[in-house]
């Protein structure tokens, strides 16, 4: 069985829609989206309300999953790290997983074909 | 919930016992001194005045924390209910009743007896009775209503709708008889307030002070971050208030004449020129302008006018906008940090002292030219005008806080007063109504990860920050 492994991308919202087409052009194609919110380096702004400082120092971001078997794991990275990058603070991370597992809920498949695109299979 | 039943119960059997009032008779009809224009003008402007209610409810509800919107708005639409209700049984008989002793209106009033269609001999002379009576009951709700702000995210209802049908009966209804009663001593003793500086701005700020320091801050107040969770709504609110404060102050002149046309516009310069004010004192002090000012400047604006609408004209207007602006901002953005109480939604800091501020500038730029039933101010040459206003902030002020603290404290041997500390956390849409305000409020907006805070008093770091990430 290939090793499956799990790329975690957090990086700015703004960034979704550039990330997802690098994703789609080396053939990943899916992915888990969630709305979080952190901090790193970046500190965030403040506002201000009738004299009520408030420094919000958890800036919002999206973290993007994704769980490959086929594509090389250097090749999602890069993609993900071309896509992201401004070369201002607050760009994000990316975290490489191993997955002991996976199953395709459809149809009970385990292990490596159940991230595989089945279309790939048939060649 | 037993203690309720019986008060409920009480209600029922005093309202039952009003019955037979229904079927006395009725004095003849005599030729009728209504005036079309007025009526309409005074009918009018009631519905404009109620429909301030709401709009307090969307100002002050934009402000509070997601959790506990709904409470803001059921407290206002409640209370609509429940003194519109008071105000004809017995609260308009005991504000604007027969003369008992300069202190209180009789009861002879109760259940609108003798309040018809026709023209009262005393108020509104050229409308008909009901028309004045449902005029002045919509003051009789808004006042309430303005209350709650200061113990907003933390009052619990139950002991809220007590205390307010109290207050209402023993602070609001007195009140408003020593001002705007036949026989009232404030008005004898030449106390100008033409639309409720005194009566309904000054009392629901000192008594929402007095709750706000009795009931204690809200829970993480300093620390935790308490941001206005829908400022869009804020500012709906505002502009509804000012498009109702027309029927407030103009609605005063009780005629559809050159007085009412006079407070209509210094009205709506006094709101204009305190949103100016407010907004560039908050970015010099801030270093950026913003519309949470805006909307704040034009109720302070509004509210420094009311005592005065009639008495004034236009530049003294805007003078009293322009300053009011001023002082009411920082009264909210710098005395209430100084003094660390939590008025929360500013009742006191805008009303209160804005309030107090329109009374006193009444004082001082009232003139027999614009209204000759008034008095001539300070600036006219009679400075004892701005003493004998004074004398009506005192006594309001003094009532209006030794009564509030009596029937808190009357109130809190028989129920809680406030939330506990995990109703508190949970909010109380869910604990004490058991309704969320939006569907998805506990995925995005409102919840704690969305904002972390270290809150700072100091103002000037502010205005170097621009820049995000």
């Amino acid at each position: 069985m290939k090793p499956i492994t799990k790329i975690e991308i957090i990086t700015r919202p703004e960034k979704l829609e550039e990330l997802k087409k690098a994703m789609n052009n080396i053939k990943v194609t899916g992915m888990t989206v969630t709305q979080v919110y952190g901090c790193g380096l970046t500190k965030g702004h403040t506002e201000v309300y009738r004299g009520r400082q408030y420094s919000i120092n958890l800036v919002p971001n999206v973290k993007v999953e994704i769980v490959v078997c086929e594509v090389p794991v250097e090749q999602v990275v890069e993609a993900a790290k071309t896509a992201c990058r401004t070369g201002k603070i607050g760009d994000g991370k990316i975290f490489v997983y191993p997955i002991a597992n996976a199953v395709r809920i459809r149809t009970g498949e385990e292990g490596d074909i159940a991230i595989i695109d089945p279309n790939d299979l048939e060649k | 919930m037993k203690k309720l039943s019986t008060i409920f119960s009480m209600c029922l059997v005093f309202i039952l016992t009003l019955v037979p009032v229904v079927f006395a008779n009725e004095a003849p009809i005599e030729p009728s001194k209504i005036n079309s224009g007025d009526t309409a003008f005074v009918l009018v402007s009631a519905a404009l005045v109620m429909l301030m209610t709401p709009a307090v409810a969307l100002f002050y509800g934009g402000m509070v924390r997601t959790k506990n919107v709904l409470s803001i708005l059921m407290q206002s639409f409640f209370v609509l209910g429940l003194i519109t209700v008071q105000w004809v049984l017995f609260g308009y008989s005991l504000a604007f009743g027969p003369d008992i002793g300069h202190f209180i209106g009789s009861l002879d009033w109760v259940a609108l007896n003798g309040v018809g269609q026709e023209p009262s001999s005393d108020y509104a002379t050229t409308v008909p009775h009901m028309a004045f009576m449902t005029f002045q009951g919509m003051f009789a709700v808004l006042t309430p209503v303005l209350i709650t702000g200061a113990f907003a995210e933390r009052m619990k209802f139950s002991a809220f709708a007590v205390f307010i049908l109290i207050w209402a009966t023993f602070v609001y209804d007195p009140i408003a008889h020593w001002v705007w009663g036949a026989g009232g001593w404030l008005g004898e003793m030449g106390a100008l307030d033409f639309a409720g500086g005194t009566v309904v701005h000054i009392v629901s700020g000192v008594s929402g002070l007095v709750i706000a320091l009795m009931i204690g801050k809200r829970r993480g107040y300093g620390s935790d971050v308490m941001m206005p969770h829908h400022l869009p709504m804020t500012i709906i609110g505002a502009w509804l208030l000012w498009f109702g404060w027309f029927g407030f102050n103009a609605g005063s002149a009780l005629a559809a004449d050159g007085l009412a046309t006079s407070a209509f516009v210094v009205t709506h310069v006094a709101a204009a020129a305190a949103t100016v004010s407010w907004v560039l004192t908050e970015w010099a002090y801030h270093g950026k302008p913003t519309v949470f000012g805006a909307a704040s400047g034009c109720v302070a604006g509004l509210v420094a006018i009311t005592p005065a609408a009639g008495f004034v004209s236009t530049v003294p207007a805007v003078i009293i906008g322009l300053s009011g602006g001023i002082i009411c901002f920082l009264a909210v953005a710098v005395l209430k940090a100084k003094l660390g109480y939590d008025d929360a939604l500013d009742a006191f800091g805008v009303h209160g002292i804005g309030g107090a501020w329109g009374a006193i500038a009444t004082g001082v730029f009232c003139s027999t030219a614009v209204n000759p039933a008034g008095a001539d101010g300070l600036l006219y040459g009679n400075a004892g005008q701005v003493v004998i206003q004074l004398v009506g902030v005192a006594a309001s002020c003094v009532t209006a806080a030794v009564m509030t603290y009596i029937i808190i404290k009357v109130i809190s041997l028989f129920m809680e007063v406030r939330a506990n500390a995990e109703q508190e956390i949970k909010g109380l849409d869910i604990t004490e109504h058991g309704e969320r305000g939006y569907a998805y409020q506990d995925f995005m907006v409102g919840s704690p990860i969305t904002t972390s805070s270290s809150n700072a008093v100091s103002h000037h770091s502010l205005a170097k920050e621009t820049a995000l990430m």
